[in-house]
Order: structure tokens, then C-alpha cells, then sequence
């Protein structure tokens, strides 16, 4: 018997367009860690480093890191519960 | 294989892994704050696989056999800097007591940093924790009062700051290696990212 309950992961392609397509620094993000939420751009980035770092302001416990290869990029997001992103009416 | 192929040259100048580029500073790289941590609160932990731990207060460890190991190090963000010269404790001496059968080590630091390594890779006098810098105490901004200094590998491998490390029977990816950079980091076959 054939799962019909679920899709493709192809088409979180135009839903995922949609949201990484902003200025993901305006957005607002919650700490996983201390559960403070505010604004991405409020972050402590620490980018001497071999990847960047962005830092909870309030518990200083990684939200964001950003590696990019010369031909890949690397996107960790388990310390953000959520990204609350501003988008024009539906 | 041609006669010219058989090892570095030892002539013309000192030999770089590819891709890397002589710096006569040394720059700080670091992925979050400074942690301060005061030599009498500081303290080096081994936990084996079976949970036994081993401890060393900063005055047991600097009590220890010192080496004054003169190496080059090489950072994945492609500098390198030759004939550098630390002090510290070999992992050997710190791993002779410890009865294990783990193949790798996720070393730990003060402020939350990790990074893992086959345990051979720290045996074998290739791995040190150094607590000086040319001839003075480690500054904080290089990892004092103590980091780990494994120059074979990529530099993110000689964890600032470092607090101890647990020994596993299988391998558990650190702080970069879960971000994209290569498990292992040789610098001479430029493992810099995952699959390299």
C-alpha cells in the first residue's frame, strides 16, 4: 500500500523560495537555548572564524552558523526555534 | 613515478601544504567570546568510554613532564605559520594512565567549543596541551591558560581553551565538523570540507 499522506521534499522548493528569498537579518528569531526572540539583525556575529558564528544577545548559546565552501554552503539552524519572517499580504 | 616525485622539497624555501599562504603574525580566530578562566579554577578531565575519569587540577598538570615542541601550524582559512614554539604536557603522558579501548576523542573547551580526533592522532608524540607561547604564558586570545596543539591537522583541531576530552568507541563530530569542515583535517591533502 502506497503513503499518501506525504509529498515530495521537491515541493518545499517554492515555499522555502519564498522565505529564504528576504533579508533573513530582518527577520526575528527565538533562541532554542534561553528562548529570548528578537531581531536576526541583533545577533553577535563572530566571523574570524572559519564560518560564521551568530550568537544569542541575551545567553550568548549559538543561534546561526554559516560555512560557505567554494562550492557549497553549510546552514545550522538548531539553535533557532523559529524565524518569524515579515512577508506582504497572501 | 617520476625521480623529482619522492617527498617534500627541503631546498627551496620552507614547503606550505597547498592552498596555504606564510603569515609572520598570527591572527586570532574564534567562533564566540574569550572565556576567562583563572588557572586555579581550571582543570583537564579524560573520561574514557566506560566513564572513568581523569583529573588534573593546573597544579598537577604543570607539574607534569614538560616539552618545548617548535612546529608548524596551518589554519583552514589558508594561513600557516612556521617554527612555532609552545610549551606544554605530551598527550602521552596525559593518556599513559588511562586504560582504554576508544578510537576517538571529542575534546571539550571552556566556553562550549568541541572538536573530535582519532585517539591515535593524539598518541605517538604528535599532540601536546600547551599552556606557553614563545617563551611566556598562553595569552586568552590563543586559548590560555591551556589549549591543545595537534599540528598535523588543521588548526580548528588545537581546541582553545580546552577542558577535557571523552573517549568513544565511534566517531562524534565537533563544533566545525558538524557545520561542514572535514572530519579528519589534514592540511597536507587539504581536507578543508566534508568529502575533500
Amino acid at each position: 500500500m502506497t503513503d499518501m499522506s506525504y509529498l515530495d521534499g521537491n515541493m518545499l522548493d517554492g515555499p522555502l523560495r519564498e522565505v529564504f528569498a528576504v533579508d533573513v537579518s530582518g527577520a526575528t528569531g527565538r533562541c532554542a537555548s534561553c528562548g529570548a526572540t528578537g531581531p536576526m539583525a541583533g545577533l553577535r556575529v563572530y566571523s574570524h572564524a572559519p564560518g560564521l558564528v551568530a550568537r544569542c544577545p541575551a545567553c550568548a548559546e549559538v543561534m546561526l552558523r554559516l560555512v560557505r565552501g567554494p562550492d557549497r554552503a553549510w546552514l545550522d539552524l538548531r539553535g533557532i526555534t523559529f524565524l518569524q519572517v515579515p512577508l506582504p499580504p497572501a | 613515478m617520476s625521480p623529482g616525485f619522492q617527498g617534500r622539497r627541503r631546498s627551496a624555501g620552507p614547503a606550505l601544504p597547498p592552498g596555504q599562504y606564510l603569515t609572520e603574525d598570527f591572527p586570532v580566530l574564534s567562533a564566540g567570546p574569550t572565556p576567562r578562566v583563572r588557572p586555579d579554577a581550571w582543570e583537564f578531565v579524560v573520561t574514557t568510554e566506560t566513564g572513568t575519569e581523569h583529573r588534573w587540577t593546573w597544579a598537577e598538570f604543570t607539574a607534569l613532564p614538560q616539552e618545548t615542541p617548535t612546529v608548524d601550524i596551518h589554519c583552514v582559512t589558508r594561513w600557516s605559520k612556521l617554527g612555532t614554539t609552545w610549551q606544554g604536557v605530551s598527550l602521552d603522558v596525559l593518556l599513559d594512565g588511562v586504560d582504554t579501548d576508544a578510537a576517538y576523542a571529542l575534546v571539550h573547551s571552556y566556553g562550549g567549543y568541541t572538536t573530535n580526533l582519532p585517539l591515535a592522532d593524539l598518541r605517538g608524540g604528535r599532540a601536546w596541551v600547551v599552556h606557553g607561547y614563545d617563551g611566556r604564558d598562553l595569552p586568552a586570545e590563543h586559548g590560555g591558560p591551556a589549549r591543545l596543539l595537534v599540528p598535523h591537522l588543521y588548526l580548528w583541531k588545537s581546541a582553545k581553551w580546552v577542558r577535557g576530552m571523552r573517549l568513544g568507541v565511534t566517531d562524534t563530530p565537533g563544533f566545525w565538523e558538524t557545520a561542514g569542515y572535514h572530519d579528519y583535517g589534514d592540511p597536507w591533502r587539504e581536507q578543508r570540507y566534508a568529502g575533500d
